[in-house]
């Protein structure tokens, strides 16, 4: 079983393809990893040997910040803007886009599903 | 596209001659200004600046964290006073 940075990798993937599994690497950093550690992309998870996934281990270590780490960095980030009283700051207070983009339709990635709001006048 | 570093931050050319004027007086003024695109460098660190929302201007005290930030940051320009309240027209229509 291949455990790396507190993630099972799914077994049947070719390593290139599993790596991204862990928050904090996509398919470039993947890649890097591999040719940085000598292990050939088209391994499958479960022949990896425990010495290759130890090397995998330590590269990633080294250099990348990765899951709990990174996610706790965005946080603070984010929680720096909004402390800072920033315009930023304030469109993550809201739940609305923070880089300049509409709002009068679209933006439901931020503003989550659609709730109806309007006057209901009485008959 | 951000902004070439060869030219280095944009600050607004008569609010920093003011900052140098105070820094070299030693003394603490709010100064107003417009100049809502003008960068925060650390020389400004611990003045207040008076930046203009478009209506008003809204005091800023530069903490250290607010370096490299924008001075129009920090002075909102739209007031959203929320959606869809009863008010006395709505609900008098019938």
């Amino acid at each position: 079983m291949a455990r790396i940075a507190g993630v099972d990798l799914p077994r049947d993937k070719r390593v290139e393809a599993a790596l991204p599994y862990i928050y904090g690497i996509g398919p470039t950093r993947a890649k890097e990893i591999l040719t940085k550690t000598g292990v050939s992309p088209d391994t499958r998870v479960r022949d990896l040997t425990e010495e290759e996934i130890a090397r995998i281990r330590e590269y990633i270590d080294n250099n990348f910040k990765v899951e709990g780490d990174l996610r706790t960095e965005t946080q603070l980030n984010i929680k720096r803007l909004i402390d800072l009283g920033t315009y930023r700051g304030l469109r993550h207070r809201r739940g609305l886009p923070v880089r300049g983009q509409r709002t009068q339709t679209n933006a439901r990635t931020r503003k989550g599903p659609k709730k109806t709001v309007g006057v209901r006048r009485k008959k | 596209m951000s902004r070439s570093t060869k030219k280095g931050p944009y600050v607004d050319p008569k609010l920093i001659e003011k900052i140098r004027e105070m820094n070299r007086k030693n003394e603490k003024r709010v100064i107003r200004t417009w100049a809502r695109d003008c960068t925060i460098v650390p020389e400004m660190l611990g003045h207040t600046i008076a930046v203009h929302d478009g209506r008003k201007h809204v005091p800023v005290y530069i903490t250290e964290d607010a370096v490299g930030h924008k001075l129009g940051e920090f002075a909102p320009t739209r007031t959203f006073r929320g959606h869809g309240h009863h008010t006395e027209r709505s609900t008098a229509l019938k």
